[in-house]
């Protein structure tokens, strides 16, 4: 193994925290998935392309700035997971485990190959005058749009944290994830509850989506990358848990910033997977989560 | 098995054999020797999935080691092109044996096991796209030479009775499975594992026994693959196009039946063949149609369409 110098060492893990975040921001929404409705979903990472499609049409199409569009995003994103999860995945799966799998993976084929037939497999991507600029900290050079994804991904996080925690619509969602049953009984509306949450979770998508198109590609497989990348947080990080998906995030961004280092880029996709296979087999109720 | 059991196989088989005498035509021959090696694949997952219940998100894993084993032993070490196909299915099956050891053991079931699934067959791409040996990202090519000697025809006809073949053979393998004790212990735990395990069944030695047969099918079917288009790289092998194929195909045809897989590829492929007829080359349109087939699918089983229909006799 090569050795580094230090400065280089800490940027890699600089810039691995700053992608970490955005990784915890994409699992954030399918913890939060799972945490609820009890579902894996294997949608997510076409969603997620789905959106940074929308970033991009809302750039090329009406000049609108990643960072302004998440603005109208974020709401076109919470009504699209909103009806998807009323209209087809509820309706479809039956309250079956292995319905919802199947159902989450159809949707992801028809959502990726939709937009494979739609936009062909060019790889697009946004120009924006600060892709390019760095912030300086301290010894090290750090890109601008990561670092505003760093601190948005944070933000959303406390606003998700503070929505479940302090408004009824969090505690209708903390208590159908608790009991489902119990929940339904004192007169929540369980069904909305479940859109609701997968509302909010492919609102999560948006932002993610809008953090990374400015430095960031886009092609009809891109979500595929973080798709695994998602799923190895969640369960890193404990199903439905959102601190560990936040945590899981910046320690997989760090894991998969010093294996690329040290492996170089072709293996160092390698160590995600290899610590994802681990945590199931050895720990699937992940490093922060209490139970399976 | 009965004679009930195996009269429709091998009148399939025989149906099916008579093809080549009607159709001389490449490219629907291409099409025909697609969708039996897809078949094959399919029931492969068919009795891990369908069977056993437990659904695999990583068929690729299997498939590509049994095309990789196949074309890297007659590129490398010129090794006899039968021998090598032989070889892919044995080590598909260690491969497959170990990844349910791996991940029965540590009671990985439903989501997770397909998620552990997926993962393997990712790191087997990302290796294979990674190292030499394998011919990294550029591929490998097996270099043509058309003598049965070779496993390589002059005619497609020719090929295509051996992928039949196999595929009759398979199906009378998956219904002497579905005969057996093995298979009844195997639905058993499909339908509750605890249950059956309370009745004294080994839960985790017939998990074992599918996934090595499933595996080893899967990994036939990769070999064939090789075989017959002479090229491979990481995604062809290691994709998760032919883990989607492969489960997709006994879902559509019906999961846990032993024509379902068949019946599902052809299916799947005739659609696609149509769809891209009527429309043109658009990239992917045959994958959208795949994927709103399997949503409706699973959200009107065909079961409950049968009954339904029945019902309104």
């Amino acid at each position: 193994m090569r050795n580094f110098p230090p400065e280089i060492v800490m940027e890699a893990v600089a810039n691995g925290l700053l992608t970490g975040a955005v990784y915890g921001l994409v699992a954030l929404g399918l913890t939060l998935v799972y945490g609820v409705l009890h579902i894996i979903n294997f949608a997510h990472g076409a969603l997620l392309t789905l959106a940074m499609y929308a970033a991009w049409v809302a750039w090329a199409a009406f000049g609108l700035d990643p960072y302004i569009a998440i603005l109208p995003l974020v709401p076109i994103f919470f009504v699209l997971g909103y009806g998807v999860q009323r209209l087809v995945i509820g309706p479809a799966s039956r309250g079956e485990d292995s319905n919802i799998l199947l159902v989450t993976l159809g949707l992801s084929i028809l959502l990726e190959n939709a937009m494979l037939a739609i936009f062909r497999s060019d790889t697009l991507s946004v120009q924006v005058d600060y892709a390019m600029e760095v912030v300086e900290l301290g010894p090290m050079l750090l890109s601008f749009p990561r670092v505003v994804g760093f601190g948005v991904a944070f933000v959303v996080a406390a606003v998700l944290f503070v929505l479940l925690r302090m408004t009824d619509t969090g505690r209708a969602i903390r208590a159908v994830a608790k009991e489902r049953t119990g929940a339904a009984l004192v007169g929540i509306d369980v069904r909305h509850v479940y859109a609701v949450t997968f509302g909010i979770g492919t609102a999560c998508l948006a932002v993610a989506a809008c953090l990374l198109l400015p430095s960031f590609y886009v092609n009809p497989r891109v979500g595929n990358a973080f798709v695994l990348v998602a799923f190895t947080i969640v369960v890193l990080g404990g199903m439905g848990s959102v601190p560990g998906a936040l945590l899981g995030g910046l320690v997989i961004g760090v894991v998969e910033s010093l294996s690329g280092l040290y492996l170089g880029d072709s293996l160092g996709q390698l160590g995600i997977f290899v610590i994802f296979i681990l945590v199931l087999l050895f720990k699937p109720t992940g490093l922060f989560g209490a139970k399976a | 098995m009965t004679a009930r059991d195996v009269w429709p196989i091998l009148l399939f088989g025989a149906v099916a054999a008579l093809l080549p005498v009607f159709v001389t035509a490449g490219t629907l021959l291409n099409f025909a020797i697609f969708t039996l090696i897809i078949c094959l694949a399919a029931q492969g997952w068919n009795i891990l999935g369908g069977f056993g219940g437990q659904y695999s998100f990583g068929h690729a894993a299997f498939f590509g080691t049994g095309a990789y084993t196949a074309a890297v032993l007659q590129v490398r070490y010129g090794v006899n092109p039968y021998v090598t196909f032989l070889a892919g299915i044995a080590l598909a099956a260690i491969v497959g044996w170990i990844i349910g050891f791996l991940s029965f053991r540590s009671g990985l079931r439903g989501s997770y096991f397909a998620l552990v699934t997926l993962a393997f067959a990712e790191v087997f791409r990302v290796l294979s796209n990674a190292v030499e040996f394998t011919g990294g990202a550029a591929g490998l090519l097996i270099p043509l030479d058309a003598r049965a000697a070779n496993f390589q025809f002059e005619s497609r006809g020719w090929f295509y009775l051996v992928v039949l073949a196999l595929v009759v053979l398979a199906l009378l393998m998956t219904r002497a499975l579905e005969r057996s004790r093995l298979g009844a212990q195997l639905v058993a735990v499909r339908e509750n594992e605890d249950a059956a395990r309370a009745v004294g069944v080994d839960a985790l030695r017939v998990k074992l026994s599918a996934i090595t047969l499933s595996a080893a099918m899967t990994g036939a079917a990769g070999g064939l693959y090789a075989q017959y288009f002479l090229y491979l790289d990481s995604t062809i092998a290691y994709g998760t196009w032919i883990s989607v194929e492969a489960l997709l195909a006994p879902i559509i045809g019906g999961a846990g039946t032993v024509f379902g897989p068949v019946i599902g590829a052809v299916i799947l492929h005739t659609l696609a063949e149509v769809t891209r007829m009527m429309v043109g080359r658009i990239p992917g349109i045959d994958l959208v149609i795949f994927g709103v087939l399997l949503i409706l699918v699973v959200r009107f089983p065909p079961r409950n369409l049968l009954a339904w229909l029945r019902g309104r006799r």
